[in-house]
C-alpha cells in the first residue's frame, strides 16, 4: 500500500503564541508560531496541529491572525483545535487558512454539532478529538476538561458514533499517557482504529521513536501526533520518519 | 507586462491556501487574484478551478454563477488548472450525492471508493487522506518533480477516466485512479498541490510558467 503514515507535530498556542516550552536548538525566540511551523515543515512534517488554549474571546482574534500568517508560508495541512464550539468558529479558522478543525468537548455536549459541521464544511475538515481514559480492563471512557471530568461515555462506541455523524478523522488522546512518555495506549488505539472506517491519529505519551512505530504497527493508527519529543530538539521530524521507515512503515521521506 | 492568475471563487470554501501557494511561487510580475467575476477570469493569463465539499453543491454554484460557460471558453484560450473537486467537476458525472452531472471536459466518471476497500487483506480507510505517490505521464507540469513523488490527497471519490491518453498521473488506493488528467490547455489534479509542500509548489510554479497546448 502506497499511502504513507503521517507524523503530526502538535503545538499549544495561547493568544497566537506557542507556549508550553518549545526549545529548538538555535532558536532564541521559541514562541514564534510561524518560525516553529516553518521549522517543522522544513523537517518534513506531514501536517501540523495547533491546540488553541486561549481563554478569552479577544485572544482568539490573535490566534486567527497567527493561522493566517502560517498559512501564507507553510504549505502542508494545518489543523486547529481548542475552543471550536459553533459553526462560526469553524468558518473563521478555515477562512484564516486552516484546513481542518478539531472538535472536542462541543461534540460531547452536542453531537449534532458534528453532523451540522460536516454537512456544512465537508467531512474532510472535521476532526473529532477524543480524550479517553482507561476505567477497566478493555474499557475506556471519554473525559472532558483536560481529563478531569468523566462522562461515562464508552470511547470506542463514541468514535463509531462520531464517524457516523460525519467526522472525517479521529484524534485520539490517551489521558493516562499524556505527558508521561511511556508510549501510546495501544489498546484503545487498536480498538478504535478497528472499529471505525476513518483515519485515526494516535496521541498522548510519546517518549521515543519506537513509540511512534508501535502506534502504527500495534495500534493500527494512520497518523501519530507528538509534541515534546520534537519541541526540545530530542529528535527531528526527519529522524522520526526515517526511524519509522526503517521499521517497515510507508513514509514520505 | 504583468500577468494575472485568476483563482475562481464560486463560494465553495476556503481559497486561502491555493491563493497563498500560487502567490508564493509566482514571479514578481504575476498577480494572483481570487475572483468570481467572469470578466476578470476571461482577462487572466492563467485560471485555476479549485473545489472542496460535496459535488452537488459545487456544480449548482458553478452553473448558477455561469462558471461552466467561462470554463468552456477559457479552456480554449489559456492554461486551466483544476484541483480536487475542481477536477471532478470537469468529468462527465459523479456518483456522489446520488448522481450529479458535471461539466464533461473529460469523458469519465467520478466513483466512490466504497466502504469495503481492501488492499492485501487490509481494510482501507475512506476518505483516502494523506500523502500518496503519483506515477507521472510525461507533461510539462511535472518538470523537475521526481516521478512517484508524494502529494497530499483528501477524497472519498475518485476519477475513472475513459480515455487513457488523458491520464497524466496515476494513483492507487485499493483501486487505480486518475490522480491527474490533461488535454490541451487543461491540467487537473485530484491531490492538493497547495498543501503538498515542495512537490506541490513546484507543480504550481510549472503551471504559471506553462503556456498551455501541451
Amino acid at each position: 500500500m502506497a499511502l504513507a503514515k503521517r507524523i503530526i507535530p502538535c503545538l499549544d498556542v495561547d493568544k497566537g503564541r506557542v507556549v508550553k516550552g518549545v526549545n529548538f536548538v538555535g532558536i532564541r525566540d521559541a514562541g514564534d508560531p510561524v518560525e516553529i511551523a516553518k521549522r517543522y515543515n522544513d523537517q518534513g512534517a506531514d501536517e501540523i496541529t495547533f491546540l488553541d488554549i486561549t481563554a478569552s474571546h479577544e485572544g482568539r482574534d490573535t490566534t486567527v491572525h497567527m493561522v493566517e500568517a502560517i498559512a501564507e508560508q507553510v504549505f502542508i495541512p494545518l489543523t486547529v483545535g481548542g475552543g471550536i464550539r459553533e459553526l462560526a468558529d469553524i468558518r473563521r479558522m478555515l477562512n484564516a487558512g486552516a484546513d481542518k478543525v478539531s472538535i472536542n468537548s462541543a461534540a460531547v455536549y452536542n453531537p449534532e454539532f458534528v453532523r451540522e459541521a460536516s454537512q456544512k464544511f465537508g467531512a474532510q475538515c472535521i476532526v473529532v478529538a477524543i480524550d479517553a481514559k482507561q476505567v477497566a480492563e478493555g474499557r475506556w471512557e471519554i473525559f472532558t476538561h483536560g481529563g478531569r471530568k468523566p462522562t461515562g461515555i464508552n470511547a470506542v462506541e463514541w468514535a463509531v458514533k462520531m464517524a457516523e455523524y460525519g467526522a472525517g478523522e479521529i484524534l485520539l488522546t490517551s489521558m493516562d499517557r499524556d505527558g508521561v512518555k511511556s508510549g501510546f495506549d495501544l489498546g484503545v488505539t487498536r480498538a478504535i482504529s478497528d472499529a471505525v472506517n476513518i483515519p485515526v491519529i494516535a496521541s498522548g505519551g510519546v517518549g521515543n521513536l519506537d513509540h511512534l512505530v508501535d502506534g502504527v504497527k500495534l495500534g493500527g493508527a494512520d497518523a501519530v501526533l507528538a509534541a515534546s519529543i520534537f519541541h526540545f530538539g530530542e529528535y527531528t521530524v526527519q529522524q522520526a520518519k526515517e526511524h519509522m521507515a526503517a521499521a517497515g512503515i510507508e513514509m514520505r521521506l | 507586462m504583468s500577468k494575472l492568475c485568476a483563482v475562481i471563487d464560486y463560494g465553495m470554501g476556503n481559497l486561502h491556501s491555493a491563493h497563498g501557494a500560487l502567490q508564493a511561487v509566482a514571479g514578481a510580475d504575476t498577480r494572483v487574484l481570487v475572483t468570481s467575476d467572469p470578466e476578470v477570469i476571461r482577462s487572466a493569463d492563467h485560471v485555476v478551478l479549485p473545489g472542496v465539499g460535496a459535488i452537488r453543491d459545487c456544480m449548482a454554484e458553478i452553473r448558477r454563477q455561469g462558471i461552466d460557460q467561462v470554463v468552456a471558453e477559457v479552456r480554449k484560450t489559456k492554461p486551466l488548472l483544476g484541483i480536487c473537486v475542481g477536477l471532478q467537476a470537469m468529468m462527465d458525472s459523479s456518483e456522489e450525492n446520488g448522481g450529479v452531472d458535471c461539466m464533461g471536459l473529460f469523458p469519465g466518471k467520478v466513483r466512490f471508493f466504497g466502504n469495503d476497500l481492501v488492499e492485501d487483506g487490509t481494510k482501507l480507510k475512506v476518505p483516502h487522506m494523506g500523502w500518496n505517490k503519483v506515477q507521472q505521464v510525461e507533461h510539462p507540469l511535472w518538470a523537475g518533480i521526481a516521478d512517484n513523488s508524494r502529494f497530499y490527497f483528501v477524497h472519498s471519490y475518485y476519477v475513472e477516466a475513459v480515455n487513457p491518453s488523458q491520464v497524466k498521473g496515476r494513483g492507487h488506493y485499493g483501486v487505480d485512479f486518475a490522480a491527474a488528467m490533461g488535454e490541451g490547455n487543461v491540467f487537473a489534479v485530484q491531490f492538493h498541490p497547495e498543501k503538498s509542500h515542495n512537490a506541490g509548489l513546484a507543480l504550481l510554479k510549472n503551471f504559471l510558467n506553462w503556456d498551455g497546448q501541451a
